[in-house]
């Protein structure tokens, strides 16, 4: 009996550009026309018939670059998303669960973390750690952590201070059901539509480092990397660099579209009964 | 109150200080060796002594950071690896480039922003509120650089009004320098003022939601009398946070906007420094952010000590 | 207008329809009425008392005398006339110049109804400058009146303090005072003692009521509870579901009631209980009891039993240590000093301590039942865990026991698939009941279970109270503010102030003169269902007594 939602305009956008760049990101290899590193025509050649984003800097088959491109840029910024939020949220309840000292030094030093801004934090580690896809990963994901403990810990602070939890309590039910079973479920909502918002910023922060020459190296494609190496044209009126700008743009709108969505979504339903 | 505000402002030096730490000594703890990293893989195991020895490295850890430390306490913020110059020098003139992108910036987008929120608020679910949020959606979710070379295409290339790149120097009376500087401030403009925007109305909504939101409509009172007078007090300590928190974005906003521009600031020498592992510079960059950073956040908070009603006149 | 028939009432409402435009989602929006034509009249001076449970629209059309609807409420038909004129038909600047000049309004919480940013003599003097009624000094002056009649401590300078400095008691006459500034014709008192403990109701109630005698205003009074309407109301007028049931002058309501429902619910306060002698003393006992939250005592030397199959009512307003007794029974807060015995037993102070069997055998009601059980667990979630957890039922065997369990708390099995959000305040309440019986407990702390309920659902989850201690020979540690329920289900009686135990005993001794001075106050301030009841108490009062608050 499960009623036909209807999606709003903005929700149907959102979901067909993630779909999109979901379908590049996971069989890119078979979509890609070209292969993205071979030099097969003019830099920045102009589009022809069965090239039609035109060639890169060095003549590479932009399209084919713009979709494998799309592989890595989705997986870290995925990747990093969901380590973020397995430290974030383990944190998080634990801090809230066992409180006193525990909570003090972990929340005390997250503070410290997140006094320095995200993006010279990263610099920072970044200009004394060795270049990897790996250490990439991990040092946004340490990072975005951050804002999730302090989320997972605050959602986890109100809901259990409400009575259904001492219930629960009174009734003798141990950690992991009081965790598992009362807690969790009524912090999914605004847990899931976090991840949402942080994989957007990820997308952005990824392709940020990528485009200042500090995340992705060449000659892997990733989006923020691919502006880097076609900026120098847009003076001479060469619009490849913003290729990729859009498809990063058209990414993160789509993620905040479906974000949004979500959140209207389960308001209405006065988190009542959305077996999510 | 002025225990909580003396509170606040030791909190924020004992931050500096923790981040001091951290900034020095996260990459000591860090793997790799410096001097290694800075010769290559390469050299000989005689020059990576040498250079150890060239640039302190052999004494203790504590040691140095404590010299550092004392240094900067007298502006010496050291010598940098790559060049070999004072890095204080290069950093006082490029911080004032950089804050003079932000504030160029800031008093644009801030009374905009502000102004644009309350506009969606008085005008709430009609056409023009909904517009401001369709648009600023958009907004939030573009990368600074996609916007910056959008601009520059097309007030550049195509119209060519405006200057690229953005090189200012130090003869330039004020007005060049902000003709000069007017596509790197549009940009920041544009990335930070739509988050500042949705922030301000949503403060403003959650005060125009309050009980006594109505007791002003019973009382008689004109909805605009109601907004200024009854509301715009209650809004304020939240939208000075949302004023501050995007001050605070700012800041680390010029570092993209300066090497789209090749603006000579303090985020272009950052990522310079970066890129070939100047480590003196970074920790020194990397130190003055966090302070100006720690800085905005203590000044917000303090505002927001300051106009509520219930710490200022306590039982 | 000037000339108008002395017979012509202040305000007649007519034929009141009011509606919410619903957005259900993959549906047309529609309106769904939320009050079906409602008419009254009220003359000059004279007060009209608006009773119903919640969501009668008593509020909602209250408001309407303002010409305003709240939220996404909407007014679709009928006249609201003011003096002969239709309010509803003016513009909004007609309607503004109604609003805290003609008619004003007093809110149910003056904690938010006031700006916390503003001085409150500011605040009071706003709509009478806003509507040029007074100068700035003039309206001052009348402030400072109003305030000493109301009974504000140090009127002259009650103005220059903010909302926050003053306690919830002060607030509500302030509000009043603010009501009174502009000497409007109406006034529409929004519930406007229900938030407050019962003796401070008490003077509230009284200043709001002389000072309507002495500015001869008119106003609609509108409360869930009759009893303190009756004290008030020239006419009362009861409301259900948006329609009025009955209207007449309030001694006929009171004593002569000819709905059906109006009856019931001036008998809610007739459930009987027959208290029985103590016969198997100490079932539950609390000797000693020190407690503190960190360094903030809250308990001292409190010490209490209870009967197997009796009912211990602890009685006491907000503050008076009462919760933090029953966290102390159950080990949440274990005592600095003292013992808690079950059944012979010493129990363990923390509850870390305590076995599964002791935890069975006591069982919890909250007051609100709404966050008192998981909303994403179904009814048979929510009452089959215990029976899981303390006696290993699953499956069809536990299906059956929860359903079982729903008949015996009046719902049936067809709860078994809902989820809280789909039940009532009253049915959340039985589910909570259920659950705890589910446990097979020997002993219920009851915390306040029946006062965030309307009073007919009360009265039917009271006598579910007193069915199941019957049927199961339990034991209930009850806490409550409201000595009509101690009247309807106690054996014995424990009064609290401020953490202290002032009253112990049987309830037909504890209730009984000569008391100590709180109890009288307590016993004197909870309104009782006659009209002058008021009257006499404050004239009572009035022989040396302060008011509380």
């Amino acid at each position: 009996m499960k009623a036909l939602f209807p999606i709003p305009a903005s929700a149907a956008i959102g979901l067909l550009g993630l779909a999109v760049v979901l379908v590049c990101a996971m069989f890119a290899p078979w979509i890609s026309p070209f292969d993205p590193n071979a030099v097969i025509g003019d830099p920045w050649g102009p589009a022809q018939p069965g090239h039609p984003l035109g060639f890169d800097n060095l003549g590479r088959d932009l399209l084919s670059r713009l979709i494998t491109g799309a592989r890595t840029t989705v997986f870290v910024a995925l990747a990093a998303t969901v380590i973020a939020f397995v430290i974030g949220v383990f944190l998080g309840l634990t801090a809230a669960i066992l409180r006193g000292l525990t909570d003090a030094v972990l929340s005390r030093f997250n503070d410290l973390l997140m006094s320095i801004p995200t993006l010279i934090f990263a610099l920072i580690v970044l200009s004394a750690l060795p270049q990897n896809l790996m250490v990439l990963i991990l040092v946004m994901a340490v990072l975005d952590a951050t804002r999730i403990y302090r989320l997972a810990r605050a959602l986890a602070m109100d809901v259990g201070a409400v009575e259904f939890v001492e219930a629960a309590r009174l009734r003798g039910e141990g950690l992991l059901w009081l965790l598992g079973r009362e807690i969790l479920p009524n912090t999914m909502t605004p847990l899931l539509a976090e991840f949402g918002l942080r994989l957007a910023f990820n997308v952005l922060f990824i392709s940020t480092l990528s485009f200042l020459g500090l995340g992705i190296q060449p000659p892997t494609a990733d989006w923020g990397s691919m502006v880097k190496e076609n900026k120098d044209g847009i003076i001479f009126g060469v619009s490849a660099a913003l290729v990729p700008g859009a498809a990063i743009a058209l990414l993160t709108v789509s993620i905040n579209l479906v974000v949004d969505w979500l959140l209207r979504r389960t308001a209405s339903l006065r988190g009542g009964r959305d077996d999510g | 109150m002025p225990a909580r505000i003396i509170g606040r402002l030791l909190l924020s030096f004992v931050l500096l200080w923790a981040s001091s730490v951290l900034i020095f000594g996260g990459i000591e703890v860090l793997p790799g060796d410096f001097a290694t990293t800075y010769l290559g893989q390469s050299a000989t195991p005689q020059a990576i002594a040498n250079i150890r020895l060239e640039l302190g490295l052999d004494r203790p850890v504590v040691t140095r950071y404590l010299g550092w430390l004392a240094g900067i306490a007298q502006g010496d913020f050291g010598r940098s690896w790559a060049s070999g110059q004072p890095i204080a020098e290069q950093l006082g003139h490029r911080l004032g480039n950089s804050l003079l992108l932000a504030a160029a910036a800031a008093v644009i987008a801030v009374p905009l922003a502000v102004g644009l929120g309350i506009v969606a608020v008085i005008f709430r679910d009609r056409l023009i509120d909904r517009l401001i949020n369709i648009l600023s959606l958009a907004a939030v979710s573009l990368p600074e650089f996609f916007i910056a070379y959008l601009l520059i295409l097309v007030l550049v290339v195509q119209h060519p009004v405006a200057a690229f790149p953005a090189t200012i120097y130090g003869g330039m009376s004020l007005f060049e320098k902000l003709h000069t500087i007017a596509l790197p401030v549009a940009t920041l403009v544009l990335v930070c003022i739509a988050h500042m925007m949705r922030m301000t109305r949503a403060a403003l909504l959650n005060v125009l939601s309050t009980p006594y939101m109505e007791t002003a409509t019973l009382k008689g009172l004109s909805r605009l009398r109601a907004i200024f007078v009854h509301a715009t007090p209650n809004a304020l300590a939240p939208i000075i946070n949302v004023v501050a928190l995007n001050l605070a974005y700012l800041v680390v906003g010029v570092v993209v906007v300066e090497v789209v521009f090749v603006y000579p600031g303090m985020g272009q020498y950052m990522v310079d420094a970066v890129t070939v592992r100047d480590l003196p510079v970074v920790q020194a960059c990397g130190l003055v952010f966090a302070a100006i950073y720690i800085a905005l956040n203590m000044i917000a908070d303090v505002l927001s000590i300051l106009v509520n009603p219930r710490l200022r006149h306590p039982r | 207008m000037a000339d108008t028939d002395h017979d012509r009432p202040l305000l007649s409402v007519r034929g009141l329809r009011l509606g919410v435009r619903a957005h259900a989602s993959g549906e047309p929006p529609r309106d769904v009425e939320i009050v079906h034509g409602v008419s009254f009249d009220l003359r000059k001076g004279r007060v009209l008392g608006l009773i119903g449970e919640s969501g009668a629209g008593k509020s909602t059309i209250g408001l309407a005398a303002l010409a305003h609807a709240r939220g996404a409420m909407r007014i679709t038909g009928g006249e609201v006339l003011l003096d002969g004129e239709n309010i509803l038909a003016l513009d909004n600047a007609g309607k503004r110049g109604i609003r805290g000049a003609r008619v004003c309004y007093v809110a149910q919480s003056a904690a938010a109804a006031f700006n916390p940013a503003f001085r409150l003599g500011d605040q009071v003097i706003e709509a009478t400058l806003r509507h040029g009624l007074a100068t700035r000094a003039e309206a001052r002056v009348r402030a400072v009146g109003l305030f000493r009649m109301l009974g504000l401590p140090a009127p002259e300078t009650f103005g220059r303090r903010f909302p926050h400095e003053v306690s919830g008691g002060q607030l509500q006459r302030a509000m009043t005072a603010m009501a009174l500034c502009p000497r409007p014709e109406l006034i529409v008192f929004d519930e406007p003692t229900t938030a407050l403990d019962v003796t401070t109701q008490i003077g509230v109630l009284a200043a709001i009521k002389s000072a309507i005698a002495r500015t001869g205003t008119a106003a609609i009074y509108i409360s869930h509870d009759l009893a303190v309407v009756a004290q008030i109301a020239d006419d009362i007028m009861v409301l259900r579901n948006g329609e009025t049931v009955e209207y007449g002058p309030a001694r006929q309501i009171v004593e002569r009631p000819v709905a059906a429902y109006t009856r019931d619910l001036v008998r809610q306060h007739e459930i009987r209980h027959d208290e029985v002698p103590d016969q198997s003393g100490r079932f539950f006992e609390m000797t000693g009891i020190f407690a503190s939250y960190g360094s903030v005592p809250v308990l001292s030397d409190v010490s209490l039993h209870l009967s197997k199959g009796q009912t211990l009512a602890v009685v006491g307003e907000s503050g008076s240590g009462k919760s933090t007794l029953a966290r102390v029974a159950t080990g949440l807060l274990p005592p600095r000093q003292g013992t808690v015995r079950l059944d012979g037993a010493d129990l363990p102070p923390r509850l870390n301590g305590r076995s599964k069997a002791h935890l069975r055998r006591i069982q919890m009601i909250y007051q609100i039942p709404d966050t008192a059980m998981n909303p994403r667990q179904t009814v048979e979630d929510i009452i089959g865990r215990p029976l899981t957890f303390y006696h290993g039922l699953r499956g069809a065997q536990k299906r059956a026991r929860v359903a079982d369990l729903l008949e015996q708390i009046d719902l049936g099995p067809a709860f078994l698939d809902r989820y809280p959000a789909e039940l009532s305040g009253g049915q959340k309440q039985r589910v909570a009941i259920a659950r705890a019986l589910a446990a097979e407990p020997d002993l219920l702390i009851c915390d306040e279970p029946t006062s965030a309920l309307d009073p007919l659902v009360a009265a039917g989850i009271l006598r579910l109270f007193l069915r199941l201690q019957q049927e199961r020979q339990l034991s209930y540690m009850f806490i409550t503010h409201d000595l009509a329920i101690v009247q309807a289900i106690a054996d014995s009686v424990a009064v609290m102030h401020r953490g202290r135990l002032v009253r112990f005993g049987p309830r037909s001794s504890a209730l009984r003169p000569p008391f100590d001075a709180y109890t009288d106050t307590l016993l004197a301030s909870v309104p009782q269902m006659r009209v002058g009841w008021l009257d006499a108490a404050i004239a009572r009062q009035a022989a040396g007594v302060a008011s509380p608050d």
